[in-house]
């Protein structure tokens, strides 16, 4: 690891920062399920921890570390989209 | 495929990720900014797939039973429950991280591998400390939300001495094992199983009604822990990812903390509601209200400003309540909904309780925007909220609440408070709006009430 990986982080942490003070707070509970989603990129390392390992420890531990990821993955994004389709204005005015 | 492109990819899944929150910023774009963040993820996952020499058969099997576990529980959960999930996936993304820390670390003691640096070791160890704590924390939060678990706050003597102990001396163990690794496994399950305990007594002393910013925080920990995992496999996707949830997270916690007018410190530490109580006692007059009686004050009024609390999620009064909104407005009546940052049980529960109902966004309004014009407002209708709408806060020093900002009904021209009984709100004070002299009281069941008042405006 270099240092250059500390300085992704922080601006990382900054753009995050900025972006998400501009989320309403009508929208921060669909912010917080997306969240959880965008928090399953886990599964990249969980992929390569089960796929490239003859080990069964590893393997055991990657299988499951895929398994919470996907769930993460999929149930985040599914549930944000049912509800953020739920947020409709008002009838007669046509959804941009 | 070469690790050139793949590193190239995962720049154009981080962009996606932030261009999809950004598209968050508003609810006409906030549907296609999960698609694309959700495509960023997709993107992700394949080219990660395309890696040389993966086997793939066991990531078969943990992303088939992930998908469908996902899936199910999406597609099934009730809106009321998701403070529930939120919190249950926080705990996940916590122990993939601790699992994919504990992998690694694994691989490094085995003794055909080369010596781990410093500095791996010292991201195994962070990976696993905050992928353990988020874990625990969460079960125990979602055991609380989802009343399973005690929600009052559970408080025992020595607590936080132990906790500091339990804290330094997981320190020590990390120490040793980054001196040490290869002859120290038992110590690293030691600190696996510590960091899960620690969880669980960091979250027990937390009250049911600070449950909000306890989710905020753990969600600000998962992403934590996914950016302690990039750390420890060195992958910049899963730095910049974590660290956009950490940061989402933070800045939710400070949100609630200050729309409670607490400091984290007090959420985390206090016990909140097991101790305190308000020194002073309420005088007035309680003044009850018929529906038949609401009914004509609700009939000729110009502008009604609904407050939905938690209460009416409960009551699953949030239907009536917009027909009832529906109907004022086809009566010639201005109708708004204001929504405080802690009704509910997660930051913007309320907003997806309404959205649900079919409520126009446009109509949900933020304290700030509609206490400037209350004395202009004709009945402010209170259902199910109790300690963001108490004048004390405002008014009394010595409250609890004082400081904490709420949606000032007193100043209504006449507000009716919806309510079972006369008992005091989440923190346990009572609340001198019920004795105001514009307030009315319509006591009796919210969803019951409401529906009353529908069908007397249809009748």
């Amino acid at each position: 690891m270099s240092t250059e990986i500390l300085f992704i982080f922080l601006l990382a942490m900054f753009l995050g920062i900025e972006l998400i003070s501009k989320v309403p707070s009508q929208l921060h509970t669909p912010l917080m399920s997306g969240s959880n989603a965008i928090s399953g990129i886990t599964i990249v390392g969980a992929i390569l921890a089960a796929g490239t390992s003859s080990d069964s420890l590893r393997i055991i531990l990657g299988t499951l570390a895929v398994a919470f990821a996907a769930i993460n993955v999929f149930g985040g994004y599914i549930v944000t989209d049912r509800m953020l389709g739920m947020f409709k204005k008002k009838q007669g005015e046509v959804q941009k | 495929m070469s690790i050139t492109f793949i590193n190239l990819v995962y720049i154009l899944a981080a962009l996606l990720f932030a261009l999809g929150i950004k598209m968050l910023s508003s609810p006409d774009t906030a549907r296609k900014g999960n698609f694309i963040s959700a495509l960023g993820m997709l993107i992700a996952i394949i080219v990660t797939l395309l890696y040389s020499g993966l086997d793939y058969k066991w990531i078969i099997v943990g992303g088939v039973a992930g998908a469908i576990i996902g899936t199910l529980a999406a597609k099934l959960v009730k809106m009321t429950q998701m403070p529930e999930m939120v919190a249950l996936f926080n705990g996940f993304g916590g122990i993939a991280s601790l699992l994919v820390g504990w992998s690694e670390f694994h691989m490094y003691v085995q003794p055909t591998s080369a010596a781990p640096s410093t500095v791996s070791l010292i991201t195994i160890f962070l990976a696993v400390l905050i992928g353990g704590i988020t874990f625990s924390g969460s079960l125990v939060a979602w055991g609380k939300l989802a009343e399973i678990l005690n929600s009052k706050p559970w408080l025992f003597p020595g607590q936080k001495i132990i906790n500091a102990l339990l804290f330094a001396g997981i320190l020590a163990a990390g120490a040793l094992l980054v001196i040490n690794p290869v002859g120290n496994y038992p110590v690293f399950i030691g600190i696996v199983v510590v960091s899960i305990i620690l969880g669980v007594l960091s979250v027990v002393p937390i009250g049911g009604a600070d449950m909000p910013v306890v989710i905020a925080l753990l969600n600000s920990y998962s992403g934590l822990a996914a950016c302690a995992a990039g750390f420890v496999i060195d992958n910049n996707l899963l730095i910049v990812a974590g660290a956009l949830v950490g940061a989402s997270g933070i800045i939710l916690t400070n949100i609630m903390c200050k729309a409670m007018n607490r400091s984290l410190a007090n959420v985390l530490f206090s016990g909140f509601g097991a101790t305190t109580r308000s020194s002073k006692k309420v005088e007035g007059e309680v003044k009850p209200i018929s529906v038949d009686d609401a009914y004509l004050i609700l009939e000729a009024a110009g502008s009604v400003v609904i407050v939905p609390g938690y209460g009416m999620a409960v009551a699953q009064a949030q239907h009536v309540v917009r027909e009832l909104g529906e109907l004022l407005e086809a009566n010639g009546t201005e109708v708004s909904y204001a929504v405080h940052p802690v009704a509910g049980r997660m930051p913007g529960h309320m907003n997806v309780l309404l959205a649900e109902a079919n409520v126009p966004y446009e109509q949900l309004v933020e304290p700030q925007d509609v206490n400037p014009k209350m004395e202009l407002i004709d009945v402010a209708i209170v259902i199910g909220a109790n300690d963001v709408v108490n004048p004390d806060a405002r008014d009394d020093n010595n409250s609890p609440l004082y400081g904490m900002p709420i949606i000032e009904v007193d100043r209504a021209k006449t507000t009716f408070v919806l309510k079972r009984s006369m008992a005091a709100g989440f923190a346990g004070v009572d609340n001198p709006l019920f004795f105001g002299t514009n307030t009315r009281m319509l006591f009796g069941d919210a969803k019951a009430s409401i529906t009353g008042l529908v069908s007397e405006f249809k009748g």
